[in-house]
């Protein structure tokens, strides 16, 4: 992702036009700005509020918050909760749980969308590349319940079409939506499916980039279709991929919330539950609003540890950062 | 042109050609099967098996959805939302972009790093409940809208976009006399026009699938959008939700379900040509690298 390297440099670089120099008086800029300020309040606000505040707000974790003190009027108790979460025997369950979703994510969704897009880059026919792109990237943009909604449809044991298939098949059911053995399945089928199109868009963005006279040079020199593949389309989508891969592994915790949410039973909560949705059950549904705030940022400064080390990381082998 | 027509070549492309043909029918179908379900007449849909044209062609279950106003009512919850919600959005963010834009503006350089560092770390659910709460949003459809107003990654990719316009046209604006403001609304917005309906669309198919925001702030089942709807129909099968009047055996689990998720699907299919149009041109990913 090429882009969210230049986002974050472009996001601060400073580019002087002639026209239009700070002055030396503050004040002076301050007043002819003063619109320009005007403008920055809602935003400004819109940050502080719903982003900072709750930042201070993970102060909860090591308070006994009781809603009608607030962030500032609860009483502390120190690493109470941390120490709490650590020791439940669930804090294994859920880290397992969350480890082996990511695990499955990442062996068996990352490399597709970059199988996808090399299969589209071979395509000649442009009507037809376009004709599958056009329907490839459409589940990404339906909601998760629709996603889960049409799966549960399609493999309940209740006249499921699919469920139907296998049992002409077979002759057995096979509760996917229920069993705690299916549940890792259906959660990578479901992000395949929704997301493997979308996937392809960046990378077939990178090999647009190539110059088509490689192709031509490596042919006159004999290469076939697969050296071809191997020794130019590949190299040409290699930093995209590493960069693709660190934000992966920045994002390694979270588990796709809202898919889990939707997809939890009460049969498959053992291997279902992760961080995120435990965060909710706590929190929201048992009113434990610190404990469940603690673990909430065990979970964000894991993950901040996870992107900056994966960051650090691809640097180090010599690819552009992200941030 | 790339390649010799060895055997082994056409042999290939015919494989790859089959595959890529394979996922993109895998991609629609479930699609094109649950529209034509939720058409077809409660016996057709009984008798099971794949339907993707129905033979009885039957309305009940889109009469039945509408014979109460549950699903309606949660129908015009999510048009409001997406509608104001978007408006908010983009109100929001190009207001901000704009003056963010603006190399020699003091003070501009703090912002967009505070604005980084919320894309890299979050205060989390529940201190985040407890703002929205504590500012008596809950229960309100401004708690789906408001805590959402500015996504930072549209932001700073509006922010490059607006960095692209020339100067000499704003300037010469700002010495006829018009204020900052005014430039933004005159100059800025009318020559950002495909810009901004790139990110309204963005935003409101985001709204439109709104789902455990509303699960999060909104109790009273008045106020819940079509996504929560379906979850309740589709995934925690509670089908009542037409007239009592109706007769149990005149309509079918089934059908219903695939009918909500039509009404789920549909706004989305319909924009999906616009939204086609603007990332096939690289909109979105192009105007980043600015």
């Amino acid at each position: 992702m090429k882009s969210n390297q230049t986002l974050a440099e472009g996001a601060l670089q400073v580019k002087r036009p002639l026209r239009q120099q700070r002055s030396k008086h503050l004040l002076r800029d301050l007043v002819r700005d003063r619109w320009m300020y005007l403008m920055l309040l809602p935003g400004v606000l819109y940050f502080i509020i719903f982003k900072y505040v709750p930042m201070y707000g993970v102060t909860m974790a090591f308070q006994d918050y009781k809603p009608h003190l607030g962030f500032f009027g609860s009483p502390w108790t120190g690493m109470k909760h941390f120490i709490r979460f650590f020791s439940e025997p669930q804090f294994w369950m859920l880290f397992r749980n969350t480890i082996i979703l990511a695990l499955y994510n990442l062996i068996f969704f990352f490399p597709l969308p970059i199988i996808l897009s090399l299969m589209l880059n071979e395509l000649r026919r442009e009507r037809f590349k376009r004709f599958v792109q056009t329907l490839i990237y459409i589940p990404h943009f339906v909601s998760w319940v629709v996603v889960v909604g049409i799966f549960y449809i399609l493999f309940t044991t209740e006249n499921g079409i699919l469920n139907e298939l296998i049992y002409r098949i077979t002759g057995e059911k096979i509760a996917f939506l229920l069993e705690a053995d299916w549940f890792r399945t259906m959660i990578v089928s479901q992000a395949i499916w929704k997301e493997v199109g979308w996937g392809t868009v960046i990378f077939l963005a990178a090999l647009a980039g190539v110059d088509l006279q490689q192709y031509e040079a490596a042919r006159i020199d004999g290469a076939g279709r697969w050296r071809q593949l191997w020794h130019i389309t590949l190299p040409a989508i290699r930093s995209t991929i590493v960069i693709l891969l660190i934000l992966r592994l920045g994002n390694f915790l979270d588990s796709g919330f809202e898919q889990i949410f939707l997809m939890i039973t009460p049969t498959n909560r053992e291997v279902s539950e992760v961080f995120d949705t435990y965060v909710y059950t706590k929190g929201m549904t048992q009113a434990q609003y610190s404990y469940s705030a603690a673990v909430g940022l065990f979970k964000s400064f894991v993950g901040l540890l996870l992107v900056l080390g994966s960051n650090w990381l691809a640097k180090k082998f010599g690819e552009e950062g992200v941030y | 042109m790339r390649q010799d027509k060895t055997r082994g070549n056409r042999l290939f492309d015919l494989i790859n050609h089959s595959i890529l043909f394979l996922v993109a029918i895998v991609c629609v179908l479930p699609f094109v099967y649950v529209l034509a379900v939720s058409f077809a007449s409660p016996a057709e849909a009984a008798r099971g098996g794949l339907i993707l044209l129905p033979r009885e062609w039957s309305l009940v279950s889109y009469q039945y959805i509408f014979s109460s106003d549950t699903l309606p009512r949660s129908l015009l919850v999510s048009v409001y939302i997406t509608v104001v919600g978007t408006l908010i959005n983009l109100a929001f963010t190009s207001l901000m972009a704009y003056p963010l834009s603006k190399p020699h503006l003091r003070g501009r350089n703090p912002i967009l790093l505070g604005v980084l560092i919320t894309m890299l770390f979050s205060g989390g659910m529940i201190p985040t409940y407890f703002v929205v709460n504590g500012l008596n949003l809950t229960n309100t459809l401004w708690a789906l809208m408001i805590p959402n107003a500015i996504s930072a990654f549209n932001l700073i990719v509006l922010k490059n976009f607006f960095q692209q316009i020339p100067d000499g046209l704003e300037d010469s604006a700002k010495i006829d006399g018009c204020h900052d403001l005014g430039v933004l609304i005159r100059i800025v917005l009318p020559l950002s026009l495909p810009a901004m309906a790139t990110f309204g669309l963005f935003y409101a198919v985001a709204h439109w699938n709104t789902f455990f925001n509303a699960i999060l702030y909104i109790n009273d089942n008045h106020k819940w959008p079509i996504q929560v709807m379906l979850r309740e129909i589709v995934i925690l099968a509670q089908s009542r939700v037409g007239d009592s009047s109706f007769d149990e055996m005149d309509v079918q689990p089934l059908t219903i379900r695939m009918a909500v998720i039509v009404f789920a699907t549909v706004p989305i299919l319909l924009v999906y040509p616009f939204l086609q149009k603007h990332f096939a041109k690289g909109v979105m990913l192009g105007s980043v690298k600015g």
